[in-house]
């Protein structure tokens, strides 16, 4: 006689990004699939994830599919929503769930919310920049959309590693910080190298006659910092700690204007 | 006249870099800088001392400016502060743990 009830096959794996692991378990294999695809490079077999999330596919919220990220806490438990997910995450527990689409963007999005929310615990930042690495020094350059990232990524030289064109990943560690890689990809539509590095220096981008860099006075980095960062919870606390954690990373980091025309003679003033 | 007080919001993050005061709001991320008169004001907002012993003694120094004009400069600025819940106003001594203690860091 058949079974009444059969097992349903849990699959699951874990992405890896800047030395945090993650386990998405899923019931889709073809969910599992497009996964493995879109965090190549970014997959680890660590068997003590920092948290679990278990994934349940479903159509996305079409009375309001265009809703604002909104991240919230309550008792100790983190509500992540927008219009094609909501997840929440207990960090006592280290498990959660996500409710999406079958959409890689919408997973993206909740790990990169997930990632600020530990970083901002432990002083360090998501920013919207790129980032590469070069002679073993990571540089990070940051600016709002067309200010660059992707031109100064697609002209890096084929010496540099590079992280992420669109959203670098700080971590501090002793008197300094690493920047790792991310597979959060902008225009370049190109994951980044899974690898890490010291942070050398910050530059704000700027597209202008030549290529320069000029000093920015110790007020405007961290203002143009805390610009970049990216936060999404509504959370006092927790904004208070993003704020601080800008301004460490100032006082410790070199950060210049980076002016430059868009051709790879730009790479010669780096590293 | 009543004497007003005024007093650092505890719910803001604050730091001073290179002589420029930042704040940071907690609730909704709004990051201002303050001039140079908002920072004294911010510096010697604790609670405790009225709005008038500011002017005289920390603001009517560092400015070229009658008692009179700055001290209705100031209750200005700090209402507009206070409406950016930057900093609370009262007519009354603000206690400690209502205010932050200064530059958080």
């Amino acid at each position: 006689m058949p079974e009444l009830i059969a097992e349903v096959e849990r699959l699951s794996l874990v992405i890896e990004i800047g030395g945090m692991p993650v386990r998405v378990n899923t019931t889709d294999p073809a969910f599992l699939g497009l996964l493995q695809d879109r965090y190549a490079g970014f997959l680890s077999d660590s068997g003590r994830p920092e948290i679990a999330f278990d994934v349940e596919l479903a159509p996305p919220d079409w009375d309001d599919i265009e809703a604002d990220v909104q991240v919230t806490q309550r008792h100790g438990r983190w509500s992540l929503k927008r219009g094609d997910f909501r997840a929440e995450w207990e960090p006592a527990t280290r498990r959660g769930w996500i409710r999406q689409t079958a959409s890689p963007y919408s997973i993206d999005a909740v790990l990169r919310i997930v990632h600020t929310l530990v970083l901002a615990r432990q002083g360090g930042l998501l920013m919207h920049s790129a980032s590469a690495i070069r002679n073993g020094k990571a540089f990070l350059f940051a600016g709002v959309s067309g200010a660059g990232k992707t031109t100064i990524s697609r002209l890096a030289p084929s010496d540099a590693t590079l992280l992420t064109d669109e959203i670098s990943y700080v971590r501090k560690q002793d008197s300094g910080y690493l920047a790792f890689g991310t597979p959060f990809t902008g225009e370049l539509s190109r994951s980044g190298e899974n690898s890490s590095a010291p942070v050398a220096a910050l530059y704000l981008l700027a597209q202008g006659p030549e290529n320069r860099i000029d000093p920015v006075p110790a007020g405007e980095a961290a203002r143009s910092l805390l610009a970049n960062v990216l936060f999404f919870a509504e959370d006092e606390e927790l904004v208070q700690e993003v704020f601080h954690s800008a301004f460490e990373f100032v006082s410790r980091v070199p950060v210049s204007r980076l002016t430059f025309v868009p051709d790879a003679r730009v790479w010669e003033l780096i590293g | 006249m009543n004497k007003l007080y005024v007093a650092r919001n505890p719910r803001v993050a604050a730091r001073s870099l290179d002589g420029e005061m930042m704040i940071m709001s907690g609730q909704d991320s709004t990051l201002f800088t303050l001039n140079k008169t908002a920072t004294i004001l911010w510096q010697a907002a604790d609670g405790a001392t009225p709005l008038d012993e500011i002017v005289e003694h920390k603001i009517c120094p560092e400015f070229d400016i009658e008692f009179a004009v700055a001290l209705q400069d100031a209750e200005t600025l700090a209402r507009e502060l206070a409406s950016h819940e930057i900093l609370q106003v009262s007519e009354q001594p603000i206690p400690p743990r209502n205010a932050a203690s200064g530059e958080a860091r």
